[in-house]
């Protein structure tokens, strides 16, 4: 059965620095993507990780360059925290030469194979037979590096899901399963969607440590993923991860913000835990930083985002016929 | 030379490949006893039915530097792995704007004539051939089994290797050494000089048969027809030269494809011909399509002959034709 994991009392301040800046990173990158979204300055879909922050940073602060992730729709927080350059991830949202994809993923596609960033994906579920698969590969490679998967919460109700556990299970692959459990699939509460309460319960039918963190406590993911992923490079199979979390705007966003349908007793209450402003207040509380230091360590984010602005804008679009390339290798 | 059926020329093609790559892994439910003994668990690795699964497993540790051949068995189970292909494999190198390459191979068998009803009869290979970003062989032989098969291994794009189960036990001679056909290289199977028959897969066989009884026919006006017979080998990238090359000398074409008609292969070889503009005025007859009829295959014997093509119909195509 599921265990709840805590986050230790203390901790090393270096490592806290760190996780509130990649936090705010991420933040505010989503904020100016919705931003630029509305401004019709970027195109298509934009899915924002806003309020879940703390998940991909508390995971991948476990992680080295060499392991691998495998994101989902929601995709621009795990990118950062796994070190992508979020002026190649703007230059993409933008449509240009310079982005990761050269301009033909955009949001829902960005990825980046040398920092182990296998890919953000437009399919709900599709990403767990992948992160198999880099899990199998690392596996073969015989090292011990591992491969981590994140999904939401409908995630759940996809054939691949089972299957993809089932397998890891039996093979015990070095893979971390993190489901970022926001309660709501598109505007599907969790309860109407998944028979079993809790996402983690279900990893013991597949043989396997199911854990039930709370995903807005940065510290309490960093400790849970540590645990998970030292299993993995122990080569002690895998672990499922069920990170309650909350996304603090709608699904996905194109040109116009729609009414969030959500009780707004279950805004409220999540939105008085989010994740960056508790953490700060931790951090202050403790004499780790005080408000002038995270002021600056805001201004230096801000300064970073606005050059990855005008990077983007600097770089030109694509040649139309560009489209024709990349379709085969060589 | 020695005589191989196609099933075996194919598992040797798996076992040369694996032996020559370590990077290189099989998936499958039911992994071949050969390659198991050779290579053991971690490379011919035994699979649940688990067909998303497996397809997403090779995408993923492809793009990890792995060469992995899924096995599906049948094209009909593949169809639960459709997301995998459809939205992964053959877009995953695009969309990511070629940071990686994706070299898997992906085979399947198909079955038809061997009254196995509708499900498990069934070609599928247009489904797949139209997917931008996926190559597509189809070999009606032992020897190009082997080659192509052996190709596609080393290809660094996702190849769907389809192989007809009713040429399974079919010998032919293989070359010896290592023996590789190119991906989109046609075979002219038979030279003529009055229509071009395409025949695809197993197809070919009762067309050859039909090409022969027309040279052969001594007592009717089309005594001495002359007909061309081409197996592509290969759906994506067609070799649409060698075809209409074939159709500019002829004048005449007759596509025989076991699938029904609306957006078939069969319907694609005819669109490549007529929208060439030489390759057009040369026609002398429209084209012909001879395909499964537009039903679910039937199980009983009278029924799915009914709908399949047979060298009777391929024949009254050519001489439809050449009755223009």
């Amino acid at each position: 059965m599921s265990v709840e994991a805590r986050g230790p009392d203390m901790f090393e301040p270096g490592l806290s620095i760190e996780l509130l800046r990649q936090m705010v990173l991420i933040r505010r990158f989503d904020e100016l993507a919705v931003e630029l979204r509305l401004a019709d300055r970027i195109y298509g879909v934009v899915h924002p990780y806003i309020g879940q922050e703390a998940i991909a940073v508390g995971v991948c602060a476990n992680l080295r360059a060499t392991d691998r992730i495998v994101s989902n729709h929601r995709g621009h927080g795990h990118c950062i925290a796994k070190g992508a350059d979020v002026r190649r991830m703007m230059a993409e949202l933008f449509g240009r030469r310079d982005g990761y994809c050269k301009g033909k993923g955009g949001s829902m596609h960005i990825a980046d194979f040398d920092v182990g960033m296998l890919g953000a994906n437009g399919i709900v579920g599709a990403g767990l037979p992948i992160t198999a698969g880099a899990g199998l590969a690392a596996q073969l490679e015989g090292g011990d590096n591992v491969a981590v998967g994140f999904f939401g919460d409908g995630a759940t109700g996809e054939g691949p899901f089972h299957e993809s556990l089932n397998i890891a299970s039996l093979w015990k692959l070095p893979v971390v399963w993190v489901c970022e459990n926001n309660h709501y699939a598109g505007d599907t509460p969790i309860e109407s969607a998944l028979a079993a309460g809790d996402v983690a319960a279900l990893a013991a039918g597949y043989d396997m440590p199911g854990v039930i963190v709370d995903g807005n406590d940065v510290l309490a993911v960093y400790e849970a993923a540590r645990v998970a992923v030292e299993r993995a490079r122990a080569a002690e199979g895998p672990t499922l991860l069920e990170c309650k979390t909350w996304r603090h705007r709608q699904h996905a966003l194109r040109d116009a913000v729609a009414p969030d349908r959500r009780p707004a007793e279950l805004i409220a209450q999540w939105e008085a835990r989010d994740p960056i402003q508790t953490f700060e207040a931790r951090l202050i509380e403790r004499g780790v930083l005080n408000a002038d230091q995270i002021a600056d360590i805001r201004q230096s984010i801000e300064l970073d985002l606005g050059d990855a602005v005008a990077f983007a804008e600097a770089s030109p679009f694509p040649a139309p016929e560009e489209a024709l390339d990349d379709v085969f290798a060589r | 030379m020695p005589n191989l059926t196609f099933a075996a020329a194919l598992e040797e093609a798996m076992a040369e490949e694996m032996r020559r790559d370590e990077r290189v892994f099989y998936m499958s439910t039911s992994p071949p006893a050969g390659l198991l003994q050779e290579f053991g668990q971690a490379r011919a690795r035994r699979m649940p039915i688990s067909e998303a699964t497996m397809t997403g497993i090779a995408v993923g540790s492809a793009g990890c530097g792995f060469r992995p051949v899924v096995h599906w068995r049948s094209v009909t189970f593949s169809f639960m792995a459709f997301d995998q292909v459809v939205n992964q494999a053959c877009k995953i190198r695009y969309m990511f704007g070629g940071q990686r390459d994706f070299p898997i191979v992906f085979r399947t068998n198909y079955s038809t004539g061997a009254r196995s009803a509708a499900q498990h009869s069934q070609t599928g290979y247009a489904l797949y051939a139209h997917l931008a970003g996926l190559k597509v062989i189809l070999p009606s032989g032992a020897a190009d089994g082997k080659g192509l098969l052996k190709s596609a291994t080393r290809d660094d794009n996702p190849v769907v290797c389809f192989e007809p189960s009713r040429i399974d036990p079919f010998e032919e001679e293989v070359p010896e050494g290592d023996h590789l056909v190119p991906i989109g290289v046609a075979s002219v199977k038979r030279e003529g000089t009055d229509a071009t028959v395409v025949a695809l897969g197993y197809m070919v066989y009762p067309s050859l048969a039909a090409a022969d009884d027309l040279a052969d026919e001594g007592t009717n006006a089309f005594r001495g027809i002359s007909v061309e017979v081409i197996d592509p080998r290969t759906l994506v990238p067609l070799d649409v030269e060698t075809i209409r090359g074939s159709v500019r000398k002829t004048g005449r074409l007759i596509v025989v494809d076991e699938s029904p008609p609306t957006c078939s292969m069969a319907s694609e070889i005819a669109a490549v011909v007529a929208e060439d503009w030489e390759t057009c005025r040369a026609l002398r007859a429209p084209v012909q399509r001879v395909c499964t009829a537009a039903v679910p295959i039937p199980y009983s014997p009278p029924l799915e002959d009914f709908v399949l093509p047979d060298q009777a119909r391929i024949g009254a195509a050519i001489r439809a034709a050449l009755a223009y």
